[in-house]
């Protein structure tokens, strides 16, 4: 009985690692997966060293030389204060794919324990988060931010702490209907009669099986995230001063657009819609391997 | 009868998350900032001073009795006084309310016959380039957020072309045409975020309706291909477009406030950004529940219509 546990049990595994190894494989032979992913990637390294490479100090500011137009010496012109719009859009990636990642991951993780909790124990609590999910989803996330940022003042940790607040009760939702497609299983119902606890139930036997539902949702989330976090940015009340941030700087500039600099906005514009696109694109291929 | 049963249960169900709202959005406006006296005062302010304002707004009552006496009044239309206008908040939320919603209306009707037009075309040659081109185009222009799209269309139009205005708030006294036109440039970004959901949608609904055995059967008896696909197809097609179209007014009041905010319009959106960036609190919670309304009303309403066109759920096959 035992032993026919065990191969059971290896057997089991090793599907689960083929499948995963396919799952590789068909990502990386996705071409939207691998444009995403180097778009992904470059603002990435930007993030991390795109500071030491620009030519010039991207927080410089020059009084002699402002909202110059595109030359040799800048690239993409200078802005309101002097200082270097190439320099600033290269280094401009860095608070918002700090900010978004970790509000993603926070509200995947409570999204995921809430949901593990509601999809397991059923009853009363989950009638509670699907009304909750109701009214937090009846106004759009950028203004319950807004909202959330005016009550406590503006903080990069409060636009995090928001933003995954919001997301729990979504991601919850998600995982409750894929854990009520577990419970019914038999593996459950063995772990059940060796006597294990409904905490070890859920988060050793359960957690692994509903991952890849877990991993889709989180990498939509990470867009809408992006989304929210550029434009409270551009609203004011997201990534403050002096930030090279693409939101912020579209917000500092546009009030002079009808003075025809194109170049202080422009760039932060195509940036922000490249990372957005690119990150979509990595969650849409993802998606769509999970799916088959 | 089951209609009547449904219409009791969406309603009770629409004012228990009307009620939650209006209890986040006291929390977020009343409970969180803490001493508001202080919030609007800033941090260098005489404590008596602090503690006068306080008492003059209210704020220094009972929790409980802050929350009814504000919901209460909320309810009959009465919407306190601004912090920053000492006057009453009303008016303000209806002149907005009424600007926001001719913003939306020609977003609206730019949106909805383009975007199911552009679904149902897709659909009618799912696979080929053009499928692939308003699937592709209506998806990235759904995910860029407003102010993105709004910028470059305003570099693009006002800017370079000069054909449109790149403000929204027409001279006095102008007349509907000329509103409109001033409207037809802040209406785009919204379209855009609009488009791909709605066009994704009736997409979806023409390829399974086509691929559906009773157009099968109305094809080989050998009705005309137009009487087909009116009667048959997109007849059922679109019926999930619709309750689509209603939730994506949540989209819409989202990106009013950037859009507004991007063409300096007086809406609604303007109205919140405005309150928030002055702490008016009165003003602010008046604008964000006046949008939660108007999104509970416009998902109740689509709840409704959906049951309503839908014979399989007005005669009480589902549920």
């Amino acid at each position: 009985m035992s032993v026919a546990t065990e191969v059971s049990g290896a057997t089991e595994t090793a599907s689960t690692r083929s499948a995963r190894a396919e799952r590789l494989r068909l990502l990386l032979r996705s071409p939207t997966f691998l444009f995403g992913m180097f778009v992904l990637l470059f603002w990435i390294g930007c993030a991390l060293i795109g500071a030491q490479l620009v030519p010039v100090d991207p927080y410089a500011d020059d009084m002699m030389n402002i909202l110059a137009p595109p030359s040799a010496d800048h690239w993409f012109g200078t802005d309101s204060l002097g200082r270097d719009v190439f320099g600033r859009v290269i280094t401009g990636s860095r608070d918002i794919l700090t900010i978004a990642p970790l509000a993603t991951l926070l509200g995947t993780v409570l999204g995921t324990a809430l949901g593990l909790v509601t999809g397991y124990f059923r009853g009363v609590i989950d009638d509670a988060i699907s009304r909750l999910v109701e009214a937090v989803l009846a106004l759009p996330l950028v203004i319950t931010a807004l909202l959330a940022l005016v009550a406590l003042g503006t903080s990069s940790v409060t636009v995090v702490v928001v933003i995954g607040l919001v997301f729990a009760p979504i991601i919850a939702r998600t995982v409750r209907s894929a854990v009520l497609l577990e419970r019914g299983l038999d593996y459950v119902a063995a772990a059940k009669l060796r006597g294990e606890g409904s905490a070890y139930i859920m988060f050793v036997e359960i957690l692994p099986n509903v991952m890849p539902p877990i991993l889709v949702e989180a990498t939509v989330r990470l867009g809408y995230a992006i989304f929210t976090v550029a434009t409270l940015s551009f609203l004011g009340f997201g990534i403050q001063p002096p930030s090279p941030d693409w939101g912020l700087a579209i917000s500092e500039s546009y009030g002079m657009i009808n003075g025809g600099f194109w170049w202080t906005v422009l760039f932060d514009a195509l940036a922000i819609a490249s990372l957005v696109v690119a990150v979509n694109l990595v969650a849409d291929a993802i998606h769509g391997v999970f799916e088959t | 009868m089951i209609f009547g049963r449904l219409l009791a249960k969406r309603l009770l169900l629409s004012l228990v998350t009307l009620w939650l709202l209006s209890v986040l959005v006291f929390a977020g406006g009343q409970l969180l900032p803490g001493d508001v006296g202080r919030a609007i005062l800033g941090p260098l302010a005489d404590p008596q001073a602090v503690a006068n304002l306080n008492h003059e707004l209210g704020v220094d009552r009972p929790l409980l009795v802050q929350y009814w006496d504000w919901v209460s009044h909320f309810a009959i239309g009465d919407m306190s006084m601004s912090y920053t206008f000492r006057s009453p908040v009303a008016p303000f939320v209806v002149q907005a309310l009424t600007n926001s919603l001719k913003l939306a209306a020609v977003a609206f009707v730019l949106v909805v016959p383009l975007s199911i037009l552009g679904g149902v075309w897709a659909a009618l040659n799912v696979g080929r380039p053009i499928d692939r081109i308003i699937t592709v185009a209506g998806l990235s222009a759904t995910i860029l957020p407003e102010f993105v799209t709004g910028i470059v269309l305003i570099l693009i139009f006002g800017i370079w072309l000069r054909w449109l205005p790149i403000q929204a708030s027409w001279p006095d006294g102008a007349g509907p045409l000329t509103q409109i036109y001033y409207l037809i440039l802040p209406s785009v970004p919204l379209f855009l975020v609009l488009f791909g959901y709605i066009a994704r949608m009736a997409r979806a609904g023409t390829i399974e309706a086509l691929d559906s055995d009773y157009t099968r059967t109305a094809v080989l008896k050998g009705l005309p291909w137009r009487t087909v696909l009116w009667r048959h197809v997109l007849r059922n097609a679109l019926l999930p477009t619709i309750t689509v179209i209603a939730t994506q007014t949540g989209y819409l009041i989202g990106g009013l406030v950037v859009v507004e905010v991007l063409f300096h319009y007086q809406g609604i959106g303007g109205l919140i950004y405005t309150a928030a960036k002055g702490k008016d609190f009165p003003m602010l919670e008046a604008g964000i529940l006046t949008l939660g309304l108007i999104y509970t009303l416009a998902t109740l309403l689509a709840d409704l219509l959906y049951s309503a066109l839908n014979p399989r759920i007005h005669f009480g096959a589902v549920e």
